[in-house]
């Protein structure tokens, strides 16, 4: 596969990020999917070429892990977290209007190669349940009409915030991000949400602290 | 017992994820203070406090780093794991979005003590906004001449890289991670040798929680007394709980390790409707069940173990009358059945029996014979998989089965989802559900 | 406690282990620390299942079927990996419910998404799978659900073919293909219930050494295109023999069923292929039966005929004996030791000639000579086990992967586990870093040159005791590279030892096949050699030739020019000359040519007597590989109605009066009553280093899968070779392109060009592949010069 200038620089750069080279696999499969939208056979032979590892041995990771792809994404993909808390809570029916608006199955893309819905495992985020994602930035707290909205929004172009991260991009931007984390997006939205100072405001209401602190604020 | 907000203590200053909110907040303090100790009397520190590992096996954490040889000639390595997928887990994600830099002076301090010139953080590719604010934290660090070549000349080198995962619950098993940061198929190695001797690159490597990890410069800046007062002495310390399930404010609780269930049901608002708690699991889906009649057991490593499952994760999540076990355990099923690595025979092929067979039961296809087999299959599972994610996948259907033994008799012959109206369980109603 | 032994002949290396207590089921015994609980319980006789242990890999305990109960341990135990310590008690399925329980447990899981095709499954009758559940499974299945299904079966190789769903995961083809081989070209993909053996895409499995994938796999997960389908194994009788193709010397069980081969095996031989072969070795067996001469002929009226044996006895006879003292024998390089000798002895009292050469190849004087004074009757010296132990060794002009593909894994293993690996030669080969070895970049037909000025650094690691130089068949086309060689031995006390490719050339040199020396590399000329051999002869010393005859070459140019008035010729290519026009030119030449041969050739055609022989499964015999080990071997087919050359030439000599013994337990007494030879040698040739050709010139050498006539009608094993390419410098090929025209003298050849890490004035081509046969299309040999010229513009 012939690769641009710009390619072999930011391979170059991973290889360089690591004691050893074969640490760079997975980022540069990542940036693989940032360059298509899915990890290709050609995609694998030049990650394998940088990393010093057979193209087999490449391929063997790249099936190993499941955000690497083997078939193109499209434009964004659709999370839906499945396992039991959030899939019992309401994933499941936000699951299903999904793969309805969408006319997909699990691990399917539209035809217009748009949106790639995924049943998603545990996402970290129970205390935001029932939790769907759009290009891996959290979408909390959908409701299946919530959830068909997001996606109609995004089928129109317009702009839609992650709950608790930036903008919504699309799924090879985040790709890019996986492989190089300084996007220059830390500072947008605003992740830290009420779930997560729930605690912290009962204790300040409540006047509770622990002990030997809140002397540097 | 009280709320005791340490490491989420300024969680609300929507500019903590800065090098200057933190620092404004005192952070980066105990580092300076570290940097001029001698780096074995940090080890002796951290084994003094009794700080037990936060990723669930709570393994004393100053313990494994002394594990580590000293003047050995190999370079040494810190791995963070940030991996956190247990389902049920979602305590390490949060801290790295709020407070990166928490972690990040763990990271440089820890470094510091098991003399690494180098750290990982393996943080799970599915959180681009935790791996960017980690990111973006290192950087700030580096710029701030806290990271890179000796630190606030202390003569102490340090390169952090932050690492994202693609996919795989198996690489949070920390030799799993190690394959996996080496650029292999995430599958646990073969112990002997331990990764203290033999780790990331066969050199001598600590691999922490992130939770862990941000403990560090309390116990170090603030010492061991004052972080003994909180816990118990076999669980001393604080813990950042997350609440989930059917809570009407599920989040995140920072307290004393001791508190129980049911006082951090009472903050988190108690349960939604007042239903009553039917089961919940105290730190992810490996640890087995309890019901409503454990809600007084102290949140410690010891009492939870008495009553017959693990702190875990320190992550409960609950869940009321309108849920069918049988279904939640078949969830879990499908999960370590998906996240199976495939290296043994016990995982790989148990999880597919069981998990099709479990299927059946939540058609109402099951039968009292099954019921004995799944029995045994656990059996057959546990304590002979590789590693512990076999034990984990052996864990549910047993526990379940010792309070919920009807409900997998009534899935012989009636469809769970007839027993139990799945949109009684959801946490949205009317027109949201459409 | 300690125990000591010696580690081989000659040496005084003395290993000591720990040994410690331990118990198992009940019984106590020594076994040196850190060993295997399974290894152990071997040796008591106690089988513990299991599936992805293997000896000679890295332990994995993936799948469980070995669980052992150790006490103080709560947990059950692999047995395949666990190492035993002083006072362990370990108890196996016969005396633990808690393992035997396990181990059941695990057999049935293994069994859940197995299919029961073992009636037609090849594995079916010597399946580990199939014999471990017989005795540790349940006997009737719990398990109801739907098994996991593929499409099937998958070619990772044109010879190696997957059926996915039998796959126990053991990883034990992973893993060789890694560890061993070096090929990591096959892995486990996907993961959990989905995870399956597979390659990459586009990238089959093409290593030297698949084969060996087949036979370790414990289910039936592997099979090969060449047996799948063929035959049950009980319905095969299995005869240990040696391999015919290379100078590794392989141990090989073949298997047959009324009287045609169906496969062979690589056979557990510790001391020189531990359990593996190549594919070579593995595969390429169907010459055997195809292209066979199948009756004696003579030329009658210009044309050939199908004779009966008395009448071309007679005709050979006749011939022979009218040139005697003028007549020039051609010995292949594939002989067994008692063929050669037979060749050795009938040149010299039949023929009365000392005009013998079994170098079917390019050869030199020099060559001779090193052989006689360093090679020739040596007892073995340099030995597969002393190169694990070597600091250093160094090769020269050989490339063990294609040359002597089984020295090559003993290389690899010696690599791995710290020894140094040198070559002298003119591309760092992808091979060469497979032993993580460091190139001494000589430009072809200047190794000796390289030899002679190695650094102070190289010199004193290769003067390290232990260190031992192998230098291969090549190196005779290089001026001084033999004796540089061998001048570079004894500065440094390195052992020496010369790799030839074909399995028969040890032999036919330490059985005298070569001219000025006797069996056991006597001198000709050397009177107490002389009554030594004539004694065992049966005739005087007189009798025997009084000179050193001819080399081969020398014999070639004689019989074209008519010095020679008759050739005698065994097993010989005439393309695998140096000069093949020569060779056509002599046999044409000569006034009467009797050919020895199994298969129809180009000597066949031109001969006056044709004698059919024996091929290898159809005699008993003897190889020596490098080392100078024997590798004996006994005849497969019992029926076989041909005889070996060295029947067929007692024929003709009692024929012609003279006594030859013909049956392969005379000659081997006779060989022993002559014994080791202990007296005078030649003296080791000292001749200048070569100085090189001007101009681009060629490096070449036979890669291991190629136009060689043995690997006829073995389409799946071709199709698994190495693509006919040129390689050269990036420098050359950026100013070449992708395709290159090499010309020599007779010709040129046009082929893809690729990058190599190879000097900008060196281009490489294969020496005997489809496309590229270099002493016919080019007529050069290594280190000729040669034109390159852009694409394929001539």
């Amino acid at each position: 596969m012939a690769i641009s200038e710009s390619t072999r620089e930011q391979l170059e750069q991973l290889v360089a990020r690591y004691p050893h080279p074969r640490s760079a696999l997975m980022p540069m499969l990542h940036l693989m999917q940032s360059l298509d939208d899915e990890v290709t056979s050609d995609g694998i032979a030049v990650c394998a070429e940088f990393a010093g590892v057979s193209a087999a041995e490449a391929t063997a990771v790249a099936s190993f892990y499941t955000m690497y792809k083997r078939k193109p994404v499209g434009k964004h993909h659709i999370g839906v977290c499945i396992n039991t808390l959030c899939g019992l809570l309401g994933g499941d029916a936000v699951y299903d209007a999904l793969s309805e608006r969408l006319g997909v199955g699990n691990n399917e893309g539209t035809t217009d190669g748009e949106f790639f819905l995924e049943r998603i495992e545990c996402q970290a985020a129970c205390t935001h349940a029932p939790v769907m994602t759009v290009d891996w930035e959290f979408m909390d707290d959908v409701t299946p009409t919530s959830a068909v909205d997001i996606v109609d929004r995004l089928a129109r172009g317009e702009k839609v915030q992650s709950t608790r991260g930036p903008v919504i991009r699309d799924f090879q931007a985040t790709e890019h991000t996986l492989a190089f984390p300084e996007d220059g997006l830390a500072a947008e939205g605003t992740p830290v949400d009420d779930k997560m100072l729930a605690g912290l405001r009962i204790a300040k209401e409540r006047g509770m602290t622990a002990p030997g602190t809140g002397q540097e604020g | 017992m009280a709320l005791t907000p340490v490491i989420t203590e300024h969680w609300d200053d929507p500019e903590l994820f800065t090098i200057a909110g933190y620092r404004r907040h005192g952070g980066y303090s105990a580092l300076a203070a570290a940097l001029k100790q001698d780096p074995d009397a940090i080890i002796g520190t951290v084994k003094d406090s009794g700080l037990r590992g936060r990723g669930g096996a709570g393994f004393p954490t100053g313990l494994k780093w002394s594990f580590v040889p000293q003047n050995d000639g190999k370079p040494h390595y810190l791995v963070v794991n940030a991996d956190e997928s247990e389902p049920g887990a979602c305590k390490d994600i949060p801290i790295m979005i709020a407070n990166p830099h928490s972690l990040i002076e763990g990271v440089i301090i820890t470094s510091f003590a098991i003399r690494a010139n180098h750290a990982f953080i393996y943080i799970r590719g599915e959180v681009p906004e935790a791996i960017r604010r980690v990111a973006n934290a290192v950087r700030e660090a580096r710029e701030a001449g806290l990271i890179g070549r000796d630190i606030l000349g202390s003569g102490f080198d340090l390169d952090v890289v932050v690492h994202a995962g693609a996919g795989a619950y198996i690489c949070g098993e920390e030799t799993a991670l190690l394959d996996s940061l080496e650029g292999l198929r995430g599958q646990p190695r073969l112990k002997p040798p331990f990764p203290a001797v033999a780790g990331l690159y066969a050199s001598p490597t600590v691999i922490n929680n992130v939770e862990t990890i941000c403990n560090i410069p309390y116990i170090v800046g603030r010492g061991v007394e004052w972080f003994r007062q909180f816990g118990t002495e076999k669980s001393p310390g604080f813990k950042v709980f997350a609440v989930s399930g059917h809570v009407n404010r599920p989040g995140i609780y920072e307290a004393p390790l001791g508190i129980t269930m049911r006082e951090l049901l009472d903050y988190a608002g108690g349960m939604i409707d007042d239903r009553p708690v039917k089961f919940w699991l105290p730190g992810g889906s490996s640890v087995p069940m309890l019901t409503a009649e454990h809600l007084d057991t102290p949140m410690t490593y010891e009492a939870m173990a008495e009553a017959g499952t693990m702190l875990g994760t320190g992550t409960p999540m609950l869940f009321n009358d309108t849920v069918s076990v049988v279904k939640a355990v078949t969830r879990w099923l499908e999960f370590y059945k998906h996240e199976s690595c495939g290296k043994c025979t016990p995982c790989r092929e148990g999880t597919y029996w069981i998990t099709g067979t479990l299927e059946r039961f939540q058609e109402g296809h099951g039968s009292d014979r099954e019921m004995e087999v799944l029995t045994d299959l656990c059996g057959q599972i546990a304590g002979r998989s590789f590693c512990a994610l076999g034990d984990a996948a052996a864990t549910p259907y047993p526990a379940a089965m010792k309070y919920f033994r009807d409900e997998f008799a009534a899935a012989t012959s009636t469809p769970v989802d007839e027993t139990f109206d799945p949109a009684a369980s959801y946490v949205f109603s009317g027109a949201a559900a459409r | 406690m300690t125990v000591t032994s010696n580690s081989g002949p000659g040496s005084d290396v003395q290993v000591a282990t720990d040994l410690i207590t331990v118990v198992i089921d009940g019984v106590e015994m020594q076994v040196p620390k850190g060993t295997l609980v399974i290894r152990a319980a071997e040796q008591l006789g106690i089988e513990i299942p299991r599936f992805c242990d293997h000896p000679l890999l890295d332990p994995v305990a993936a799948c469980r079927a070995c669980l052992i109960e150790v006490e103080g341990m709560p947990k059950p135990q692999p047995a395949c990996a666990q190492a035993l310590t002083d006072g362990m008690n370990v108890k196996t399925q016969y005396a633990s419910e808690v393992a035997r329980l396990a181990q059941e447990g695990v057999m049935e899981f293994l069994l859940l998404n197995h299919p029961l095709d073992c009636p037609v499954c090849d594995k079916g009758g010597e399946c580990p799978l199939q014999n471990q559940a017989m005795s540790v499974g349940r006997p009737e299945t719990r398990f109801d659900g739907e098994k996991r299904e593929f499409d099937k079966p998958i070619n990772v190789s044109a010879q190696v073919l997957l059926d996915r769903e039998r796959c126990v995961s053991c990883a034990r083809c992973t893993r060789f293909a890694e560890q061993i081989a070096g090929d990591p070209m096959i892995e486990l993909l996907e993961r959990g219930a989905k995870q399956q053996v597979g390659t990459a895409d586009d990238q089959p499995f093409d290593s030297y050494f698949s084969g060996n994938t087949v036979q370790i796999c414990p289910v039936g997960a592997l099979t090969s295109a060449s047996y799948r389908f063929r035959s049950r194994p009980f319905d095969l009788v299995s005869v240990p023999t040696a391999c015919e193709h290379c100078a590794s010397g392989c141990s090989l069980r073949t298997d047959y069923r009324r009287g045609v081969v169906t496969r062979r095996l690589a056979w557990d031989d510790p001391q020189v292929n531990e359990e593996w072969n190549c594919d070579k070795g593995r595969f390429a067996f169907t010459y055997q039966r195809n292209g066979r001469v199948e009756h004696p002929m003579i030329r009658e009226n210009g044309e050939l005929r199908v004779a009966s044996w008395p009448e071309a006895i007679d005709a050979a006879t006749r011939g022979l004996a009218a040139a005697r003292g003028k007549v020039g024998v051609l010995v292949g390089g594939r002989s067994t030791v008692e063929d050669a000798y037979a060749y050795a002895r009938f040149a010299r009292t039949a023929l009365a000639s000392d005009d013998i050469d079994f170098r079917v190849r390019q050869s030199s004087d020099e060559e001779a000579a090193f052989l006689a004074a360093r090679v020739a009757g040596t007892r073995v010296s340099a030995s597969y086990d002393g190169l694990e132990v070597a600091p250093a060794v160094l090769l020269v002009s050989l490339e063990p992967e294609d040359e002597s593909p089984i020295l090559f894994l003993r290389l690899r293993k010696a690599a791995r586990g710290g020894t140094s690996v040198l070559s002298v030669g003119a591309v760092a080969t992808d091979s060469l870093a497979k032993m993580s070895g460091r190139l001494l970049t000589a430009r072809p037909g200047e190794e000796a040159a390289v030899l002679r000025s190695l650094d102070d650094a190289t010199r004193s690691l290769l003067s390290q005791p232990g260190t031992v130089i192998l230098v291969g068949e090549r190196a005779a086309g290089s001026a001084g590279t033999l004796s540089a060689v061998a001048e570079l031995a004894d500065a440094t006390g390195a052992a020496l030892a010369w790799v030839p490719r074909r399995a028969g050339e040890r032999s036919a040199l330490d059985a005298g096949a070569l001219a000025g020396l006797l069996p056991g590399g006597r001198p000709l000329e050397d009177p107490q050699a002389r009554e030594q051999v004539a004694a065992a002869w049966g005739t005087t010393p007189a009798d025997l030739p009084a000179e050193n005859g001819r080399s081969g070459d020398a014999i070639l140019r004689a019989a074209r020019d008519g010095d020679l008035a008759a050739l005698v010729v065994g097993g010989v290519q005439l393309t695998d000359y140096a000069d093949p026009t020569l060779a056509e030119e002599a046999i044409g030449n000569a006034g009467f040519v009797v050919s020895l041969e199994n298969h129809h050739s180009a000597v066949t055609e031109r001969a006056d007597v044709v004698l059919p022989v024996a091929v290898v499964t159809e005699k008993a015999g003897t190889f020596l590989n490098w080392e100078g080990r024997p590798r004996p071997f006994g005849q497969v087919l019992r029926d076989a109605l041909t005889m070996g050359d060295a029947k067929v030439l007692s024929m003709v000599a009692d024929a012609m009066g003279v006594a030859l013994p013909g049956d392969v337990r005379s000659i081997r007494m006779e060989l022993g009553s002559l014994g080791p030879w202990a007296g005078s040698r030649f003296q080791t040739p000292a001749v200048a280093s070569g100085a090189g050709a001007t101009g681009t010139v060629l490096a070449s050498w036979r890669l291991l899968l190629d136009s060689g006539l043995m690997q006829e009608d073995e389409p799946h094993l071709a199709a698994t070779a190495r693509p006919t390419v040129a390689m050269a410098s990036a420098t050359a090929v950026a100013a070449l392109g992708d395709t290159v025209t090499v010309t020599g003298p007779a010709g040129s050849v046009t082929l893809p060009l690729k990058v190599a890490d190879i000097a900008d004035d060196v281009v490489w081509v294969p020496m005997n592949s489809p496309g590229c046969h270099i002493h016919t299309d080019l007529g050069a040999t290594p280190g000729a010069s040669v034109r390159l010229t852009a694409g394929g513009a001539a």
